[in-house]
Parts: structure tokens; sequence; C-alpha cells
């Protein structure tokens, strides 16, 4: 490092000081590293005392001048206005409140009270990169702004590049800890343009591999929502039971993400031999440790102290904002997807919607956990009830044929050369198909003008879209409760991204 | 949560019989609104000036959430079959509405001239369309008019263009050291 600096800088001034540091190996002392505090116009220099005979300061390096922020007080408040105003703006129901709303009067933000902190996108506690501005007064946080954008990679506009057969690994890797999900509701929409029905095995074994990427996505949800509160034990409890999990995936689909599992047309294999059993295992197990996360959590007191009453949101606020999937069940409104509109066969299964009462940070810990008991409920229902029976519709021009077929068969080979180059060609028209993913309505919006790629993907990501009711639930609470309410939102940055 | 006076009859047919009848029928706000089918879902393809009176007097027949918006680039198909009365243009927004209480859905879709893309907003309406409007004025250009923060939300700030446009091409990654000798 002091190498570079060396190189870099003109006349020794700044590396003799890297030099010295590296050198003694401890820091210097009376503020010797850092840029200095600098005359401003019309104070005076600085006071020489401050500095080692000798010394320079980094401000004569630089041929900009004064490169200090200027604080709060000095700035133009029309300018400040202006910029607060249009940055950190709140939801409408918010602003409009007075109660909720600082006075957006000029003269208020003479006092330097206030101050912009960006949160992330780098933190920790952000899920990912999450960049949120806050502007603070004092320890509380007035507004805020979930600024994104920084895992585009422009996979709705690659999805228009690849065929259908293809699309289903280009999903998947959106919401990365629900992939199954994500190929679901590909595998749904597309199937809605073609027309086709699975048979009912394939639906079935599509319930039971969402549900349990369901169980996994919340516990993983549980650990991190553990260490943001300090609780590494549920970090090691949460990471354990998504283990399991993951290793069955890994069994069953080759892979423990991004599976391309389900696809168009039914799920790519049968399930393995001896699934039953290592199902069974997994939620015995899990709804085992269930008990144990109640025992270290949910009745714990500091947890309670730290999660209740924060970052709470009414059923209105919530419907308003378009937040779905734990945010809005845990503000009451009792809108699950598979209940309300059931796809796949969960209108024949028995489960509860879990809803909450107060909407805040523990509830939606509450409705998370619950959840997952529920999709352990159905997932021993699939298992007492898998219909025997293919697992894959047999049209050759949407699903390939079995292997050995290849072999034997020329027209086997066309139909497998045909589908992997070229694939189908569903006709003319648009769809929209949504399905609920542990973070909440998952939709995919398909146009296809008739040929072998989508005219259009859209992807309505549930993360993107509960994003924005991040600055309502972070208005008026503690900073130190920002990490709660983040955590509890339960963002996935590859899907809000994409 | 609605008020709609025409409201109590379709709770009715609701509730005794499939999710079908048309909304064209039971809201006079929709009267003359051209109106499909497709695939088994309700569209309906408001024309641009009425766009927000139309999604007003579905939100008061209990259309409460904005469930999705996204635009839609039609380049390549500016000739493409629409319902009676609706002149095909090049972009389209294209807006799900949800109705929590009822579990209903309705799909609205607005044509947008490509010399003048800008519709109204959303967000007056159902606050939620926000980051969606954004994300469709980022990627696709279509601007909101009366939007409280129209900026870019995906691509940085200083993009020029909007990537999910059918004439912006999809690019290449300039591979650095083409001309360099393979390891073997």
């Amino acid at each position: 490092m002091s190498d570079e600096q060396e190189s870099g800088a003109p006349a020794g001034t700044v590396a003799s000081q890297w030099a010295e540091f590296d050198a003694s190996g401890q820091p210097r002392a009376a503020g010797g590293r850092g840029p200095r505090r600098t005359a401003r116009a019309g104070e005076g220099p600085v006071a020489d005392e401050l500095l080692e005979p000798g010394e320079e300061t980094f401000e004569q390096e630089t041929s900009e001048g004064d490169q200090e922020l200027d604080s709060a007080d000095v700035t133009d408040p029309v300018e400040l206005l202006i910029e607060r105003g249009a940055v950190l703006r709140l939801p409408e129901d918010s602003a409009v409140d007075p109660t909720l709303d600082p006075e957006l009067d000029a003269s208020s933000f003479g006092a330097g009270e206030t101050m912009i902190i960006n949160l992330g996108p780098q933190h920790p506690s952000t899920h990912g990169v999450l960049r949120v501005m806050l502007e603070l007064e004092g320890e509380t946080v007035l507004r805020s702004k979930p600024v994104v954008g920084y895992l585009h990679t422009g996979m709705e506009k690659t999805a228009e590049e690849l065929t259908y057969v293809q699309g289903a690994t280009n999903v998947t890797r959106m919401d990365y800890l629900s992939p199954l999900n994500n190929e679901l509701c590909w595998s749904l929409a597309v199937e809605k343009l073609l027309g086709v029905e699975v048979p009912p095995r394939a639906t079935w074994a599509r319930m039971l591999l969402s549900e349990l990427n369901r169980i996994s996505s919340h516990v993983m949800w549980a650990a991190t929502n553990g260490m943001d509160l300090a609780s590494t034990t549920m970090m090691i409890f949460g990471f354990r039971e998504r283990e399991m999990v993951l290793s069955f995936f890994e069994k069953t689909t080759g892979l423990r993400m991004n599976h391309n599992f389900i696809r168009p047309g039914g799920i790519a294999a049968d399930l393995p031999d001896g699934w039953e059993d290592d199902v069974s295992v997994i939620v015995d197990t899990i709804s085992q440790r269930l008990d144990e996360y109640d025992e270290l959590l949910t009745g714990q007191p500091i947890f309670r102290e730290r999660t209740e009453g924060v970052g709470v949101i009414g059923p209105e606020l919530a419907v308003a904002m378009s937040a779905t999937g734990p945010i809005l069940r845990a503000s009451g409104v009792p809108w699950d997807l598979r209940r309300s509109m059931p796809y796949l066969a969960y209108g024949e299964v028995d489960f509860d919607v879990i809803v909450g009462s107060v909407g805040d940070t523990f509830d939606r810990y509450a409705v998370r956990l619950n959840e997952v008991r529920e999709s352990i409920r159905i997932v021993r229902q699939v298992l007492e009830r898998m219909p025997a029976g293919d697992y894959r519709v047999q049209d050759k021009k949407i699903t390939p044929p079995p292997r050995a077929r290849i072999d034997e068969s020329m027209e086997a080979l066309i139909h497998h050369f045909k589908l992997f180059t070229r694939g189908f060609e569903p006709p003319v028209g648009e769809v929209y198909s949504a399905i609920e993913s542990p973070r909440g309505e998952l939709g995919c919006y398909l146009v296809s003008d008739g040929t072998n790629k989508p005219y259009r993907m859209h992807w309505r990501g549930p993360s993107f879209v509960n994003l924005q009711s991040v600055p309502a639930l972070l208005h008026g609470s503690l900073l130190a409760d920002t990490i709660a309410i983040l955590s509890s939102v339960d963002p996935v940055l590859g899907e809000v991204d994409r | 949560m609605s008020d709609a006076p025409d409201d109590a009859p379709e709770a009715a047919s609701a509730t005794d019989g499939p999710r079908e009848e048309p909304l064209a029928a039971a809201l006079a706000a929709l009267a003359g609104v051209p109106t499909s089918f497709s695939r088994g879902d309700e569209v309906l393809f408001p024309p641009r000036d009425r766009y927000l009176a139309v999604a007003t007097a579905l939100k008061a027949a209990g259309f409460t959430m904005c469930s999705d918006l996204c635009g839609v680039d039609y380049l390549l198909h500016l000739d493409r079959p629409l319902p009676g009365g609706v002149e095909p243009q090049r972009f389209e927004v294209v807006v799900n509405l949800l109705d929590v209480e009822r579990a209903r859905r309705v799909r609205l879709r607005v044509q947008v001239p490509e010399d003048d893309p800008v519709v109204p907003t959303l967000f007056r309406c159902y606050p939620g369309s926000e980051n969606m409007e954004r994300e469709a004025y980022d990627l696709l250009g279509i601007r909101f008019s009366d939007h409280p923060d129209l900026t870019r939300i995906l691509m940085p700030q200083d993009w020029e263009g909007h990537p999910l446009r059918k004439d912006y091409g999809v690019g290449r990654v300039p591979v650095q050291f083409k001309e360099a000798p393979g390891p073997r």
C-alpha cells in the first residue's frame, strides 16, 4: 500500500506519513491520519500547533481547494429543501399527514439538526447491495429512500434473447433464496400461454418442491434476522435447517441452487427413489427445531423488546403500497394467493393462512415462523397423497424424450434436437401468471408474438415492490431499529434489481 | 372498502357465480372501454385520456391494489390485432389491478404513442405504483406526468437510452485479449 502511495504522491509529503505509519506499526497520534480540518474562508488558518513541524496537510496537494461538505446551516435553505424534498420523499399517505412528516418549511432546515446518512450498500444487514438513505434527527429516522439497481444485469432483456426452454435458467437466478418458486412461476406462465395441463404427479411434485423451498427460505430469513438482532445462535440454527433442505434439493435436482428443475411441461426428472423418507426426516426434524426457535427467540424478552411495536404498517397502507406476502398478512389482511387464487393443487390441501394483528416486526417474524409450520402441514399431505403417473406432459414439442429413446429412435433424436435448439412456439398472446413466493406475489407477464422467444417478459418481483414500504416502516423509528425493520421486510436484492 | 353505488349487485354475483362477469357491464365509468379476454383474464383497453378515470373508478369498485405495472415496446408489431376501436401504438402500459376482498384481477392496457410517450401517473390513486412507474420510465422511456420522483431506478442516473426498447441493442462485452495466444 505504501508503495502505491509513494509512486502516486508527487513530493513525498503524503507518502512520508504512510511510511512513518507503517514503520512504527501504530497509528499516529494527534490526528495523523485522514484529512485535516481546513480553514474555511474568513476563519483564519488552521492552528499551527495541531501540525507537527515540517508536516504539510493533504489539502495543499489538491487543486480543488476546500473539499469539505458544508454543513446544513450554511447551505442555501432552498437548495436544501429541493434536495431533501426530491430525494427523501415519503409515500403520499405519510407525507400529507402533518403528524408524521416534519414541516417542509425552509426555515426549519437551517438549524443543522438533521443529517443524511447512507446505510449500505455494503452493510451486512442490508442483505445484499441495498442502500438506504436515511434522514436523521438525532437518532430518529425522519425520511428515507431505498436506492437499488446495484445488481441490475438486464435479465428481462436477456429473457427476450432466450427461448422459452432456456428461460427457466434465467429466472431461477433472480430470487436466489427461492429458485424453485421462480421456475414455477415461469413454467405456469408459459403453460398458460401454451394452454397445456401438466399431469397430477408433476403438479404435486411442484407443490412439494415449492413448499420445501418456502421452508428453506423462511428459515434462512430467520437465521439472518437473528443475526441482525445479535443472535448468532439463531444464525447457526437457521443455516443448519436450510442445509437439510438444500441437500434434498441437490439429491433431487443435482444442484443446491438455480436448479432449472421445474420446467414448462412438468419437472425435469422424477423424484429420486426414497424421497418420501428424506422428506419425512426433513419435516420431522424441522418441526421439532421450530420449537427450539420459539424457545430461543419468541419468548425472549430482549427479542420481543426489539421487535414489538417496531416498524408498524396498517392494512390500508400496506394494500395501498402494493405490499404482499408476510408484510401484508402481518398487518391483518388474509391475502395468500395459495388460498385466494389457488394454483397447482392448493385448493385440495388443508392449510391455514397466517395473519398478524399489529403489523409490526414481531408479527412479521411470527407470520413467517408459522408459515413454516403450515408448509410442513402441506408437505405431509403431499407425502400421503402423491399420485403415481407421469411427471411431465408427453408432448414431444414441449418436453424432451427420455434419454434412452434417443439412441433407438430417429424421431426422438429430432425432437430432442429441435427442442433444445429451437424450442417451441406458443400462440400469439399475452398472459399474467402469479404465485405466492415466500416474499409475496411473484408474477410473470409474458407477451408472445408466435416465435420461439418471448417478445417481452416482465417479472413482478415481490421484493422490488415490497421495498416501497420501507420508508413508511422506518418513519419515526430509531436508527437502531432500522436494522430490525429492514430485516423483517426480507428483500432479496437479486430479485429487486434483476 | 368501497362505497361505489354500483358495487352491491356485483358483490352478490361474485359470491354465487364464477368471476366471468364483465366488469364493464357493472361500472358506468367504464362505458365504451373496449374489453377482451386473454386466457381467462379480463383486459380493458382504456384510451390514454380516460386511463386515470378508469383506474379511479376501478379502485372505487374494490380494486384497491395495483399489483403490477410495466411497459411493453411493440415496435416490431405495430399492426397487432386489438379489439375494435383501439388504435395500436408503439408503447403500451400494462397495469394489473387486484381486488383483495373478492380475489379478482383486471388488466389495463393503455396505448402510448411513440412521439409523445406520456401517461398520467397512478400515484395519487395507487401510491404503490411509484417504483413500478419509475422502472417503466427507466427501462422503456415512458414518462408519467405528475409523478413525484420520476428518476431512473435500476440503471445509473447518467445512463443514456432505455434498454428495454426494441431499438436498443443487446450489447456485447468486449473481449479484451482476443488476439493473445492461448495457454496451450
